[in-house]
């Protein structure tokens, strides 16, 4: 059981977190823009997240808080 | 007043600075100012205090924005090319608002000049000498005495006003022995909440710091700043006068050649004219008002200086050019002599202030 | 649950200035997170460099000085000297540690002096634009070097780590990157050994991080990580380069 939140206006849409995702959940949206403009990360399958924390790792922004 | 002891102008800034609770010096070998910090590695061990010799002049005068962050006392030294390095720290100081004392044993220049006493350094201590609007307090001494007192001052006046404050002295004073009494009197503290004293959790965290992106604020800033010097410029003038009150020839000049100048005065007067001399201790402030009543009383005035003109063009505009003002100079390490200043003011004397 | 993964406290909530997938939030959140666990946020005291790190202050929550141009060792070794129980680190970019600021670098490691330096090397001058800079690889293109660095007539990059692993007086130097996981998590354990060491009084601690700086290196976020590895790791081999106590166990 393992939960990522995105602060998402924060997000500058970088990608470092989708590549740092062992599960490949991890993605910028394809609709949403944030207040700066960004496509922001998000989690396609909440229920595969193992709470490894990689995302938040490479997060250059301090966007991602996980709970495990 | 306590006891005098006999010492060189250089060692009694450094010692003065001691007293004045400064504990921390870094600085940088240079003649004619090498004594001050021979001083400092002498004492400061013996004290808890911190010398340090830097690698550089440019690396003395941030160690220095270092200690002066903390809110600390902290004196550096050096002589005219050095102090052509420290502009840069000292534009910082002024742009982060830091307390701290420089103190420069002027040399001739320009490069690398010479090594005998100058005071050509003037523009670039009064002026500013580093990049921005800013001054610094700047403060001449003309005997050993005054090296020492000037410095408890420059102490103090560099706290209460949150500046630089600036010894600038020459050859030599840095160089000639006279007695001195070390008696700092009571040395004022001043609250210092920007410090940086670590927030140990407790409030929000200090900043210092010069850069301002936005226009607004930068401009606002120096707006405030100079109000600052607004009211330095009101209340921190030193001079001194000397046979003024009826005075036909106004003679101004700091440092060592206000010295000479005097003797000149006194052989001038044994003659029969009328001539005084109008001493800057603070070059910045400028002592413009004396200046410029004195115009009003006074035919002509006298530069002397050790300089190609420089302090000449101050008393202009402090006398609104109303009276013309001769120049009388060495430079190159060269002092002028009393028979020069004495030949200048005779000379003065007798075209009667003509422009 | 519990949270296993948050901004440390000793970031502040300001918004970070720095580019999209630009490494030195890494950095910042590395040195935060250090901070928070050693428990020295209320005495520890900042040095800002000039270049794209020159708001630090904004964005840590401990007490800030600002230095002109490569003289953050010097202005850190002020700070040190008035109050050695304070805890001083420096965070300088390539230009201002190896290139103006190299003779404070230098004489602040051969001083001992006990503080922590953070050096960030992505190889270019970032913030005014994309220059060639001291660490600048052979042939790499920036602005000022639009053919590429040609070592024949701009001479080489210098290394830091290498160059000071001959100083006397610098305790420990290691270089990290952040360019993945990995080495993210090795990198907060050298910067964490640099704070430890400045609180033992153990001297001169740097930590050079292999950083990235996609927007003036012309690639994505990404593409720059990879190109860490690809190039800048080679020129620029991570390790320890010097560990006095180390050493001194080993014998």
């Amino acid at each position: 059981m393992a939960k990522v939140t995105f602060k998402t206006d924060l997000c500058k849409g970088c990608s470092l977190c989708v590549g740092a995702c062992p599960k490949g959940i991890v993605k910028l949206s394809e609709t949403k823009l944030n207040a700066k403009g960004h496509h922001p990360a998000e989690v396609t399958d909440p229920e595969k997240c193992i709470g490894c924390a990689f995302c938040a790792t490479m997060c250059p922004d301090c966007v991602i808080t996980v709970e495990r | 007043m306590s006891e005098k002891v006999l010492m060189k102008g250089n060692e009694a800034i450094a010692e003065a600075a001691i007293l004045a609770g400064c504990h921390h010096y870094f600085g940088y070998p240079i003649t004619p100012q090498t004594e001050v910090a021979a001083y400092m590695a002498k004492r400061m061990p013996k004290i808890g205090g911190t010398f340090l010799q830097a690698e550089s002049e440019v690396s003395a005068i941030n160690m220095v924005i270092g200690v002066a962050s903390t809110g600390k006392r902290v004196m550096t030294s050096s002589s005219s090319p050095g102090v052509s390095l420290k502009a840069e720290g000292i534009s910082y100081l002024a742009g982060c608002d830091l307390p701290a004392v420089v103190v420069n044993v002027q040399r001739g220049g320009p490069g690398l000049g010479g090594i005998q006493p100058s005071q050509s350094d003037y523009f670039q201590s009064v002026k500013g000498g580093g990049h921005g609007d800013y001054h610094n307090i700047v403060l001449a001494p003309a005997s050993v005495q005054e090296m020492a007192s000037l410095t408890f001052k420059a102490f103090d006046l560099a706290d209460k006003y949150s500046m630089v404050s600036m010894i600038l002295a020459d050859g030599t004073m840095g160089q000639m022995m006279e007695p001195v009494s070390l008696d700092a009197g009571e040395v004022n503290t001043y609250e210092k909440p920007w410090a940086l004293t670590g927030t140990n959790c407790e409030r929000k965290h200090n900043i210092v710091n010069s850069l301002y992106l936005k226009p607004e604020a930068l401009d606002q800033k120096n707006f405030e700043r100079y109000e600052k010097y607004k009211t330095i410029e009101e209340n921190e003038v030193m001079y001194e006068e000397y046979l003024m009150d009826d005075a036909e020839i106004c003679v101004v000049s700091f440092g060592i050649t206000a010295r000479v100048a005097k003797n000149a005065i006194n052989e001038a007067r044994a003659k029969g004219v009328k001539v005084g001399m109008i001493r800057p201790i603070t070059l910045w402030p400028f002592p413009k008002k004396v200046l410029n009543e004195a115009a009003d009383k006074c035919k002509a005035f006298i530069s002397v200086e050790m300089s190609m003109g420089q302090m000449i063009e101050d008393i202009e505009l402090a006398i609104r050019c109303k009276k013309p003002v001769y120049l009388c100079n060495r430079v190159g390490g060269m002092i002028p002599t009393p028979e020069e200043v004495l030949a200048k003011i005779d000379e003065v004397n007798e075209n009667g202030g003509a422009f | 649950m519990s949270v296993v993964f948050e901004k440390p406290k000793s970031l502040t909530d300001a918004v970070l200035h720095y580019c999209p997938g630009c490494t030195h939030g890494i950095i910042h959140r590395l040195v935060a997170e250090v901070i928070d666990e050693l428990g020295i946020e209320g005495k520890t005291i900042g040095v800002a460099p000039v270049g794209c790190a020159v708001m630090a202050y904004d964005y840590f929550t401990c007490d800030f000085v600002q230095a002109a141009h490569g003289r953050a060792p010097a202005v850190a070794t002020g700070v040190k000297r008035s109050d050695p129980s304070k805890i001083v680190f420096t965070y300088q970019g390539d230009g201002d540690l190896a290139a103006i600021g190299t003779a404070e670098t230098v004489h602040s490691a051969a001083r001992r002096e006990n503080i922590t330096v953070i050096f960030v090397n992505n190889a270019i001058y970032g913030m005014t634009g994309g220059q060639m800079a001291p660490t600048t690889l052979p042939g790499q293109v920036t602005q000022t070097s639009p053919y590429g660095r040609d070592v024949e007539t701009v001479g080489y990059p210098v290394k830091v780590c290498e160059l000071l692993s001959n100083v006397d007086g610098a305790a420990y130097v290691e270089r990290v990157a952040v360019n993945n996981v990995k080495n993210v998590k090795n990198a907060k354990k050298a910067i964490k050994k640099a704070f430890q060491n400045q609180i033992e009084g153990k001297g001169f601690s740097l930590i050079e991080v292999v950083s990235t700086c996609p927007t003036n290196w012309g690639m994505t976020p990404e593409k720059a990580l990879e190109w860490v590895d690809e190039k800048m790791i080679p020129y620029y081999p991570l390790g320890v380069y010097k560990d006095i106590y180390a050493e001194e166990e080993a014998k």
